[in-house]
């Protein structure tokens, strides 16, 4: 089982839920979280544990071999990406735009754009507690892309978790590739938000998206009590399931504040969580 | 002595474009012919991805003296265009061609 927590606004509490949720869940099931918000993975302030695995991870670029180059040009007008550009006798890669396709260097009639390993950032696997584990991807500072670490962050949760782990995955915020990424081959989906315009507005952003990628979701009301019923009124006129609401309580954000879990000392958050789980094994319905 | 415009249309009195990576044309004037002629370059709408160092190997081919643009180049196009001999000139973004040539040549534009 796959579950993926996502947000179109952020500070919606992706983080919030992805961890409480792993927490609770692992009383009962074995369970990993995922932290894929690599550009600022942050669910590691509030799960503490053993670090049982640290992995510094590569990406593959081209490398120019100036030495049997014939400048045939061919790198340069296969690359969707602009990413190769040919300055007289020079060949420039510019590795931010390179999305590591290959398609120059198998191409390359004297074969002189080898593929290199390219240092992007660090996989760290923590051991929570029996039944929960954590796994955080970091992007290195400067690097541009997340999407290749988010990609090899799912190979690794699947080649090391069998199928009767609970997979959680705390998403980036917004709607674009990195969240595909994220989203596109989980069961389900969860939508957090906050009932303010803002909240609106984005959720309706990473619905359409969503309904794009045909991925069953639900949705988690977060602060209820701010703002207004628009959430609400969208859901319902969307035929979108609502699937619990966290309430707007001083307490939590005081919890939060600290680094700590909610859920074991707000029986109210523990119920919520109790319906996400239920919406976690209902039978999918599709959207 | 060759210069290049990033421009909105082809024309002296046309806009300037601001951006460099997106420019819709780049004019290419010689003011030793008194020639000026453009360079379509609208397809660049297309790109999802490396625009400023597409226009940057055009320009590059191009081999003018001088760059007169709006914002300036990002870092991916600067990182080429460094490369080259062109000498960058920026803000001229909300002029029309024929100003930022006077503008230009009044040494009223920031070297890049």
């Amino acid at each position: 089982m796959k579950i993926a927590i996502a947000s179109g606004k952020g500070g919606t509490g992706k983080t919030t839920l992805a961890t409480n949720l792993s927490a609770f869940l692992s009383e009962s099931e074995k369970v990993v979280l995922a932290d894929l918000d690599v550009e600022e993975p942050n669910s590691g302030l509030f799960l503490k544990g053993d670090l049982v695995l640290e992995e510094v991870r590569y990406k593959m670029i081209p490398k120019w071999n100036e030495d049997t180059c014939t400048l045939s040009g061919k790198c340069r007008e296969v690359c969707n990406f602009n990413a190769i550009v040919q300055l007289g006798p020079r060949i420039l890669v510019l590795p931010e735009l390179c999305h590591s396709c290959y398609a120059c260097s198998e191409l390359c009639p004297s074969s002189s754009l080898p593929m290199t390993p390219q240092r992007m950032g660090v996989l760290k696997e923590y051991k929570i507690n029996d039944n929960l584990t954590f796994v955080e991807s970091r992007l290195d500072i400067g690097q541009e892309q997340a999407v290749p670490l988010i990609m090899q962050t799912n190979d690794f949760i699947d080649l090391n978790f069998d199928n009767t782990t609970i997979k959680l995955f705390d998403s980036p915020p917004g709607a674009s590739c990195p969240v595909i990424e994220v989203t596109k081959d989980v069961d389900k989906v969860i939508l957090i938000t906050e009932p303010t315009p803002f909240g609106l507005h984005d959720l309706i952003i990473i619905v359409e998206t969503m309904r794009e990628l045909k991925k069953d979701f639900g949705v988690v009301i977060n602060r209820y009590g701010v703002g207004n019923d628009d959430v609400i009124d969208y859901c319902n006129r969307e035929g979108i399931d609502i699937i619990a609401k966290i309430s707007n309580d001083r307490h939590i954000a005081e919890l939060y504040s600290g680094g700590d879990l909610i859920y074991d000392k707000v029986p109210a958050v523990r119920d919520e969580l109790e319906r996400v789980k239920s919406y976690i094994f209902s039978e999918g319905e599709g959207m | 002595m060759r210069i290049v415009f990033t421009a909105k249309g082809t024309e002296w009195d046309s806009d300037m474009d601001p951006r460099f990576g997106r420019t819709q044309y780049l004019l290419i004037y010689d003011d030793k012919t008194d020639d000026l002629v453009s360079f379509d370059n609208r397809e660049i709408d297309k790109e999802a991805h490396g625009a400023g160092t597409k226009t940057s190997q055009r320009l590059f081919d191009l081999n003018p003296d001088v760059l007169i643009t709006g914002n300036g180049p990002g870092g991916n196009a600067q990182s080429i265009l460094e490369r080259t001999k062109v000498e960058i000139y920026t803000g001229a973004g909300e002029m029309t061609v024929r100003e930022a040539y006077e503008a230009f040549k009044n040494s009223k534009l920031p070297k890049y």
